[in-house]
C-alpha cells in the first residue's frame, strides 16, 4: 500500500516564470521524507507537483516527469483526479470541511471513490481511520458533531484520517503543524512516525528540529535571489545532511546561520 | 455612511492637534514630575474629541436602525386600519359580493402559482450560470457574462411585460396547444389552451426571466466566497470539479442560496406591471395554459385608479395579505437557514 516516487528534470513554470528548476529526486516508499528551505525556494510549489494539486493555481505547469512505480503522472492520459485518489495531501491550515459531521469527514473521499458502503463497513473504516490518525478516543462520543468544533490540532488529525481513509499510495503534507501548538505538532510527529509503517510520507516543513526528528531523508531546496528559480541543493539521509553536509549552503541554513 | 465620515474628520483633526502641542515641549525639556504627570492624565482622561465622534457615530447607526422599524412599523399600521373596513365589512359590499376571504383567495393562489413557476424555472439555471461564472468559465469570459447578467436587472419591468404580451406570448401558444395536446390529463396542462398564450404560465415564465439576475448575480458573490482551502481539501481527494462542488461550493452556499431566492421570490410576489401586462385574468383555473387566475399585485394595480369607498379598502386589505405572504415567507427562509447553523462553515 505504498509506492515509492522519483522525479526526473522537472521544471515548474507559473505562466512563463520559472518557479523551480530541474529536480530529480528519488523518495523511498516506506519512508518519511521532508523538504526544508528558507520561504519562497518553492518546496510547497515542487510539493504540490506530486500529486498534481499545483494545476489549481492558473498558469501553473510542468516540464519533466514524476514516477510513481514507475508510471508517470504527466504521461498522456493520466487523470489527475486518479492521481489525486493515490497521493493524498495535508494542508497547512486544517482544512475540515465545515458542513459535514467528523464521520461524513472521514468518509468524504470514500464515498467519492466507491459510491456504495454498507453502514457497517463505513463505520469500521470511520473507526480504523481515527485510531490510524490518533484521534478515535477524543472523538467516538460525537462523530456527528461537526468537525469545524474540534480544536485545530484535532482538526488537522481529522484531515489526516480523511486523507488516510482513502488508503493513497503516498500522503504529501504541507507544512502540517505550522499553524498548531506544540503539543498538536509532537501528537502530528508522533503520528507520522507511525504512518511511515504503511505509507510513503512526504513532509514539507520550516522547523529543522521537526525534519531532523521525523525524517529518514532530507532534501534542502534554496533559491538564489527574488525572481530567480528554486532549486534542489542536496538531498540526503537526515543525520548526513544535519551533521555532515555537502554544501556551504544547506550548512549553513541547517546551522541557522541563513534562512 | 457620507455623513459617517464627514462627522469624524473635524474631530480628529481637533484631537490631534492639542496632544501634538502637549509633547513637544515634553520631548524638549525632560523633567520627571512633569512626565509622571503626563502619564497619569493620558491614562485616566480619554480623547474628549475622538469619543465625542463615537457616540455621534453610535448614534447616527441608532438612528438608521430605528427608522427602518419605524417605516416598516409605519407601513404595516396604514396597511392594517386602511384595511380593516373590508375585513368588517357585510359580505354583499365586497366585490363578488361573498365577503373578502372568498375575494382574496383566488388572488393568492395566482401569485402563489405564478411566483412558484418563476422560481422553479429561474432557480436551476441561475445556480447553473452562477456556477458557470464562479468556477468553469475562463476568466475574461465570466467578467463579461456576469456584467450580461446584472444589466438584467436594469432593465424596466414594464419593458419585460411589453415583450412578454407583444413576442413571447405569440411564439409559446402553439407549443401551449402540444401541451393540451400531449400532456393534457395533467390537471395543470388541460385544454383548450389560450389562443393568445397570456397565460399564467407565461408570466411565470416573464417572471422568470426578472428574478434570474437577482439570484444568479447572489449565488455567484456567495460561490466566490467559498474558501479555497476546502475546495482544494476535496480536489486533493481525489474529487472531479463538479464534486468539490457538490462538496464544498454548494453546502458553503447554501444558506446564501436560499436567501437569494427568497429576494428573487420576494421580487415575483410583488411584481406588478409585467404580470399586469402579461396575465389575461379571469376566475382561478388549475390550467397553467388557459386564460384566467390573478396576482395580487396586478389585481391592485388594475383596479386601484378606478376603485372608490370600501372597493379601495378591499385593495389594501389584499395588499395587506402580500405582505402578510412575503414576512411568512421570510420566515420560512430564515429557519431553514439557523436549523442549519451548526453545520454552516461560519464557525
Amino acid at each position: 500500500m505504498s509506492k515509492r516516487i522519483d522525479v526526473k528534470d522537472l521544471n515548474v513554470y507559473y505562466s512563463k516564470f520559472l518557479a523551480v528548476e530541474g529536480v530529480n529526486i528519488n523518495i523511498d516508499a516506506k519512508s518519511v521524507t521532508a523538504f526544508i528551505g528558507p520561504s519562497g525556494c518553492g518546496k510547497s510549489t515542487f510539493l504540490r507537483t506530486l500529486n498534481r494539486m499545483h494545476e489549481v493555481i492558473p498558469g501553473a505547469r510542468v516540464e519533466g516527469e514524476v514516477l510513481l512505480d514507475g508510471d508517470n503522472l504527466y504521461g498522456p492520459g493520466v487523470d489527475p483526479v486518479t492521481v489525486r485518489s493515490q497521493i493524498g495531501m495535508v494542508f497547512q491550515r486544517p482544512n475540515p470541511f465545515p458542513t459535514m459531521s467528523i464521520r461524513d469527514n472521514v468518509l468524504a473521499g470514500v464515498k467519492l471513490n466507491n459510491t456504495k458502503i454498507s453502514k457497517g463497513e463505513a463505520d469500521v473504516l470511520v473507526e480504523r481511520s481515527l485510531q490510524g490518525a490518533n484521534l478515535w478516543n477524543e472523538v467516538k462520543d460525537r462523530l456527528a458533531k461537526p468537525g469545524s468544533g474540534l480544536s485545530g490540532g484535532q482538526q488537522q488529525r481529522l484531515c489526516i484520517a480523511r486523507a488516510i481513509a482513502v488508503e493513497p499510495q503516498v500522503i504529501l503534507m504541507d507544512e502540517p503543524c505550522s499553524a498548531l501548538d506544540p503539543i498538536s505538532t509532537l501528537a502530528i510527529e508522533d503520528l507520522i512516525n507511525e504512518l511511515k509503517d504503511q505509507y510513503t510520507v512526504v513532509i514539507v516543513t520550516h522547523n529543522m528540529q521537526q525534519a531532523a526528528r521525523v525524517s529518514d531523508k532530507t532534501a534542502f531546496f534554496n533559491i538564489a535571489g527574488t525572481g530567480k528559480p528554486g532549486k534542489l541543493i542536496e538531498f540526503g539521509d537526515t543525520p548526513t545532511i544535519f551533521s555532515n553536509p555537502t554544501e556551504k549552503a544547506t550548512e549553513d541554513y541547517v546551522s541557522g546561520r541563513f534562512g | 455612511m457620507e455623513q459617517g465620515t464627514d462627522a469624524f474628520v473635524p474631530y480628529i483633526k481637533i484631537c490631534r492637534a492639542p496632544a501634538a502641542e502637549a509633547s513637544a515641549p515634553g520631548a524638549r525639556i525632560p523633567s520627571k514630575p512633569k512626565d509622571r504627570e503626563v502619564t497619569t492624565t493620558s491614562l485616566t482622561k480619554s480623547r474628549g474629541a475622538g469619543h465625542a465622534g463615537d457616540k455621534v457615530f453610535s448614534a447616527a447607526t441608532l438612528a438608521a436602525g430605528c427608522l427602518i422599524l419605524v417605516v416598516l412599523f409605519g407601513v404595516a399600521l396604514f396597511l392594517v386600519i386602511q384595511a380593516l373596513p373590508a375585513l368588517v365589512a357585510p359580505a354583499d359590499k365586497i366585490q363578488g359580493g361573498e365577503g373578502f376571504f372568498t375575494y382574496i383567495w383566488p388572488l393568492v393562489i395566482g401569485t402563489l402559482i405564478a411566483s412558484v413557476i418563476a422560481l422553479v424555472i429561474a432557480t436551476p439555471i441561475a445556480i447553473g450560470v452562477a456556477l458557470f461564472i464562479s468556477h468553469f468559465a475562463p476568466r475574461q469570459l465570466a467578467s463579461g457574462l456576469g456584467y450580461v447578467i446584472d444589466l438584467l436587472a436594469a432593465i424596466p419591468s414594464v419593458v419585460y411585460g411589453a415583450w412578454g404580451v407583444a413576442f413571447l406570448a405569440k411564439e409559446i401558444s402553439p407549443s401551449y396547444n402540444w401541451l393540451a395536446e400531449n400532456m393534457g390529463w395533467l390537471p395543470i396542462f388541460q385544454g383548450p389552451a389560450s389562443a393568445t398564450g397570456k397565460t399564467i404560465l407565461t408570466a411565470g415564465i416573464v417572471l422568470a426571466v426578472m428574478v434570474l439576475p437577482i439570484i444568479t448575480s447572489l449565488t455567484r458573490e456567495i460561490f466566490l466566497q467559498t474558501p479555497k482551502l476546502h475546495e482544494e481539501a476535496a480536489l486533493a481527494l481525489g474529487a472531479t470539479r463538479w464534486e468539490m462542488i457538490r462538496m464544498t461550493v454548494l453546502p458553503f452556499g447554501r444558506p446564501g442560496i436560499i436567501s437569494a431566492v427568497m429576494l428573487g421570490l420576494g421580487r415575483a410576489l410583488g411584481e406588478t406591471m409585467a404580470v399586469a401586462l402579461v396575465l389575461s385574468s379571469g376566475a382561478l383555473t388549475a390550467s397553467l395554459i388557459q386564460t384566467g387566475n390573478q396576482t395580487i399585485a396586478a389585481e391592485i394595480a388594475l383596479n386601484f385608479p378606478e376603485a372608490s369607498g370600501i372597493k379601495v379598502n378591499t385593495l389594501i386589505a389584499a395588499g395587506l395579505v402580500l405582505f402578510v405572504i412575503t414576512l411568512g415567507v421570510n420566515m420560512i427562509a430564515r429557519g431553514i437557514i439557523s436549523r442549519h447553523k451548526e453545520f454552516s462553515g461560519a464557525n
